[in-house]
């Protein structure tokens, strides 16, 4: 066996880990190991996990490596670690939700997407800090404290999916699961430098995801490199009986486009409504650089106008908040998670005992959206609200059919600025909600959603994204759009942008 | 209540009132409406769950497609038109025993509506009379988990110490059947009422979609109830009575709701919009919830089912499967009795079509098991309150007395005794007749002694029969079979009397 030295085995692809797992020049225990290390060393600063399972990825890798070496056939990622949003019901596995309403369940059972990593023989690293129940752009309203960028700790690392993609920027995992409903893959991608993909909605399984709002939420990966996306893409995707929303046809090629990398002959649109007042020079910037390499690559431009997204900001906001407050009514302290005695009542009906849970368990944001959304589905004011949310859904997909008339894929800078510092945007909501303002149309409309990094704004720095947008099932667009734009700009940098980040050894949190 | 409650006559004289019904049936399909957990009545609690029917976070709904199946074959049986396209909602509101605190059921887009049932009302004076009720809806829903209060005084919630939740009944399939309002019954409308349910009853059963066992629950009734003053063209207020167990609680019920709602208004005051209870054992109704236009379950559309869009073929061939209509099996089975207009209407009028046929089906002629449902058990099923069905008689079991009759075993008599026995719980026909020794004596040699004596006791009457009046020889057959206790074949006695005096 070749040893492979532990730092590279941590700055490797997931692609180049299988690569060398299956040429037997190192173990999933080895690389696993590694990786817990890792986490050990720097996660008191960066707070990536909520919970690390050092004893279960061990005798999952354990296992992996027995196979192996009895020849049985595994999946190409087997024994690759991962780690997997807390939002993501693992059995055995506490899951939180990144609430304290879940604080300590450990579910009976595995979502599907677990499931397939199970299966496939990942070992799973620990599950990763979030918004609380995923409402939020920055992990501060993770009910178990923030996470930080590795970038720069005193900055936000994105959200909801803080975790996962500050744990593949810190080297903490090779690649992670996220979850979408806004933005919460892409965004924490773009303000860590790693890639996110929200894949076409009912593209990936929802079962097992706690949900936040049903028709919006995406489960999809967070990884180095856009080619560790499309392994992971298609590991989790393709049809699942479980879920009704699931796509039963059979799932775009997404690996092969990704090691394509071509976009020879493709109409790229920039979106007029996507980018202009609000968004960071230094943002901007990249984003038409990302351009014009595109452009030298072969492919044609045109600018195309989605008049309506001008409102998906707005539409959104009635209809997350509706779906949620349905959805997080099931949390009453009846059959799991927190339960709450009213004080000095021992003799509390069940009515109470729920609502001194609920007033105690639910952080700020998630009572705000459960206000907002029970508002809004309120008999009355259903037709104001929620009735006119869907309409602005549908012009807004009718934006999109019609710009895929003129483009093979949309692209925007993923997020209108870079990291901001923790507790900026904490008192101003609708500051922090502005961070989705170019994410969100992709949910309303369902249609896939990629984030590369872009480099590093000139303000301050820190990394910025350059989003890609495709019809729905055509997923694998994102991909050959994303590695050839990827391949340009490692090779302008002399390799990938996280070899810039910060090393955090020795560092402790803010 | 202070005021003593105005008789039913009384309340009539003065309001009319206007009911509605909700009926929800729990289907017998395998398995749940939302997940693949068994439906099994009586399991130990809590053992038919999974993740989806106990609302974990995560999981999700699959529609069970029996399921839509049987809801659109009730659909079409209750001549409803069938949506080409609809949808599942979410009821929001906070209970217990619901795992998401919100049911999944059918809001503005029902499976099936727009339909009607004539429904043969039984009356003692005209023979029956069928009414149209109208169909609002019939939608597809789940069912609740169960609560189960304990330390109360009667298993309510009121003083309770705590509560047990079973989560097997939730996510049972549920079709809520919706009336549109029945105006115009009158006095009637208590009976209209039952009848409806018996008859629905007897359809679902007929499609074989549920158990519909009033007692367990798979059939459950809510009866809306309002009344208005004779002169008055807009509707009083409503109020929906649960917890009505079988027919005859529903029509006691509805009586006692008109009643009790004239009295309020008699006294001044006025209904309250609300949910009641009835009360099995005193016949009234109590407060329950109060239900007011402001109590708001924000419906919005499921997110996480596809919309529910069958096939014009599919439920043309479910309508192939649909049991025979009403009409065309009351014309089919008056041809085959040989029945008059008006014998059917009667047969119909009483409820009794569906057991005539099962005691034709179990042997008995037509003319037979009609004699016996519209008269001797008809009398008996008044006498207790019961509906016909409702007695604890087989059509089996009347055809079984009758073959008695037909091979001279018993006579009418006996074989009324014999019913007797049935009903009182005694068994078979047959094991009535050996218990209580009522089969009848065609022993000739006893029969002859009898008769022997008759003559020698009664010489006036030997008198007239022997200058020719035959129809004396009724008294004589009498008096034998008032010593024979009932037990002797009336026409055999005869065929004696007549030979030894001819």
């Amino acid at each position: 066996m070749i040893a492979v030295p532990r730092d590279d085995l941590l700055r490797l692809s997931a692609s180049a880990l299988a690569d060398a797992l299956s040429a037997g020049e190192v173990s999933s225990v080895e690389i696993t190991q590694a990786y817990l290390d890792r986490i050990a060393a720097v996660d008191g600063a960066v707070h990536a996990f909520l919970h690390v399972d050092t004893a279960g990825a061990l005798a999952q890798a354990a296992e992996v490596d027995r196979r192996r070496a009895v020849g049985a056939a595994v999946h190409a990622l087997a024994g690759v670690p991962i780690a997997v949003k807390d939002i993501v019901a693992t059995r055995g596995m506490p899951t939180t939700a990144g609430s304290r309403l879940l604080e300590g369940w450990v579910p009976p059972y595995d979502a599907t997407v677990a499931a397939r990593l199970r299966t496939a023989g990942l070992p799973m690293l620990g599950k990763t800090n979030m918004d609380e129940f995923a409402m939020g752009s920055s992990t501060e309203h993770s009910a178990y404290g923030p996470t930080h960028n590795p970038w720069d700790l005193e900055r936000i690392p994105g959200g909801s999916g803080g975790g996962s993609a500050a744990a593949v920027a810190a080297f903490e995992a090779p690649f992670a699961i996220g979850t979408d409903t806004g933005g919460s893959i892409r965004q924490p991608g773009a303000v860590t430098g790693t890639v996110g993909v929200k894949p076409t909605y009912g593209g990936v399984s929802r079962y097992g995801l706690v949900a936040l709002a049903s028709s919006l939420d995406q489960a999809g990966p967070v990884a180095r490199t856009v080619l560790d996306a499309a392994l992971l893409h298609e590991l989790i995707g393709g049809h699942d009986p479980m879920d009704s929303t699931s796509i039963a046809g059979s799932p775009p090629p997404v690996v092969e486009a990704a090691r394509r990398a071509d976009v020879r002959g493709m109409r790229i649109g920039v979106v007029r409504e996507l980018g202009g007042e609000g968004y960071q020079p230094g943002v901007r910037a990249r984003f038409d650089e990302a351009v014009a390499l595109l452009v030298g690559a072969g492919a044609d431009v045109v600018e195309v106008s989605c008049p309506h997204f001008d409102y998906a900001f707005a539409a959104y906001y009635l209809i997350l908040p509706s779906e949620a407050s349905s959805n997080l009514a099931r949390f009453d302290a009846m059959r799991y998670g927190l339960r709450v005695w009213p004080e000095h009542d021992q003799a509390a009906s069940a009515e109470e005992v729920m609502l001194a849970t609920r007033e105690a368990g639910f952080g700020d944001e998630a009572k705000r959206r459960i206000i907002l959304g029970t508002y809004a589905l309120s008999s009355g004011y259903y037709d104001a609200y929620y009735g006119s949310a869907q309409k602005v859904r549908t012009l807004i997909a009718r934006d999109f059919a019609r710009a895929y008339e003129q483009a093979d894929v949309l692209v925007s800078p993923t997020a209108p600025t870079t990291a901001f510092r923790l507790g900026d945007k904490l008192d101003d909501p609708i500051a922090m909600y502005l961070n989705d303002i170019a994410t969100i149309p992709a949910n309303l409309a369902g249609v896939p959603g990629l984030s590369v990094p872009s480099g590093l704004a000139d303000e301050d720095s820190l990394p910025a994204g350059f989003q890609v947008l495709a019809p729905a099932e055509c997923d694998d667009r994102l991909y050959r759009v994303g590695a050839a734009l990827e391949a340009m700009l490692h090779e302008q940098w002399g390799g990938p942008l996280l070899d810039r980040a910060p090393a955090l050894v020795g560092m402790s949190a803010c | 209540m202070l005021t003593p409650l105005p008789t039913y006559e009384d309340a009539l004289a003065r309001f009319e009132p206007v009911i509605g019904l909700e009926v929800h049936v729990e289907l017998g399909t395998a398995s749940k409406m939302f997940c693949g957990c068994a439906t099994k009545f009586g399991a130990e609690p809590n053992t038919q769950v999974c993740p989806t029917c106990l609302g974990l976070p995560g999981s999700l709904p699959v529609l069970n497609g029996a399921a839509v199946e049987s809801a659109i074959r009730i659909g079409l049986a209750l001549g409803c038109s069938i949506a080409d396209w609809c949808r599942f909602a979410r009821k929001n509101y906070f209970y217990p025993d619901m795992p998401k605190n919100f049911q999944t059921s059918q809001y503005d887009e029902p499976i099936a509506f727009d339909g009607s049932v004539d429904v043969a009302v039984p009356s003692a004076e005209s023979g029956g009379e069928l009414v149209r009720v109208g169909i609002e809806r019939a939608h597809m829903e789940e069912d609740t988990g169960k609560s189960l209060h304990v330390g109360g005084a009667t298993g309510r919630i009121h003083g309770a110490s705590h509560s047990l939740v079973d989560y097997n009944r939730a996510g049972i399939p549920l079709i809520e059947i919706v009336t549109t309002p029945v105006i115009g019954a009158g006095a009637r409308a208590p009976e209209v009422a039952r009848a409806y349910v018996g008859q629905l009853r007897e359809l679902l059963l007929a499609l074989g979609v549920s158990d519909v066992r009033m007692e367990q629950g798979s059939l459950r009734c809510d009866a809306n109830v309002s009344i208005r003053p004779r002169s008055s063209a807009v509707l009083g207020t409503r109020t929906e009575t649960k917890n009505v167990n079988s027919l005859r609680s529903i029509e006691r019920a509805v009586r006692h709701e008109i009643r009790r709602q004239a009295g309020v208004l008699l006294a001044g005051g006025t209904v309250v919009q609300e949910t009641r209870h009835w009360h099995e054992d005193t016949g009234v109704t109590t407060s329950g919830r109060v239900k007011s236009d402001a109590e708001d379950y924000r419906y919005f559309p499921e997110p996480d089912l596809v919309p529910v869009a069958p096939e014009r073929e599919w439920v043309d061939r479910l309508r192939g499967t649909l049991p025979e209509p009403p009409h065309v099996r009351r014309g089919r089975l008056q041809q085959e009795w040989g029945c008059s207009e008006n014998e059917m209407r009667d047969i119909v009028g009483a409820g009794a079509l569906g057991l005539v046929e099962l005691t034709v089906a179990a042997g008995a002629s037509p003319q037979a098991a009609r004699k016996w449902w519209l008269t001797e058990l008809a009398r008996r099923a008044k006498e207790d309150g019961l509906g016909l069905a409702e007695l604890p008689v087989t059509p089996a079991q009347v055809a079984g007395v009758q073959a008695l009759v037909d091979v001279g075993r018993v006579n009418d008599t006996l074989a009324r005794q014999i019913l007797d026995g049935v009903l009182a719980g005694e068994g078979e026909p047959e094991e009535v007749v050996a218990a209580r020794g009522l089969e009848v004596v065609s022993d000739d040699a006893a029969l002859g002694d009898a008769v022997d004596r008759a003559i020698t006791a009664n010489p006036d009457v030997v008198d007239k029969i022997r200058a020719g009046k035959v129809a004396a020889a009724g008294a004589l057959i009498g008096a034998v079979m008032k010593e024979m206790r009932g037990q002797a074949d009336a026409g055999r006695v005869r065929e004696l009397v007549l030979a030894r005096l001819s």
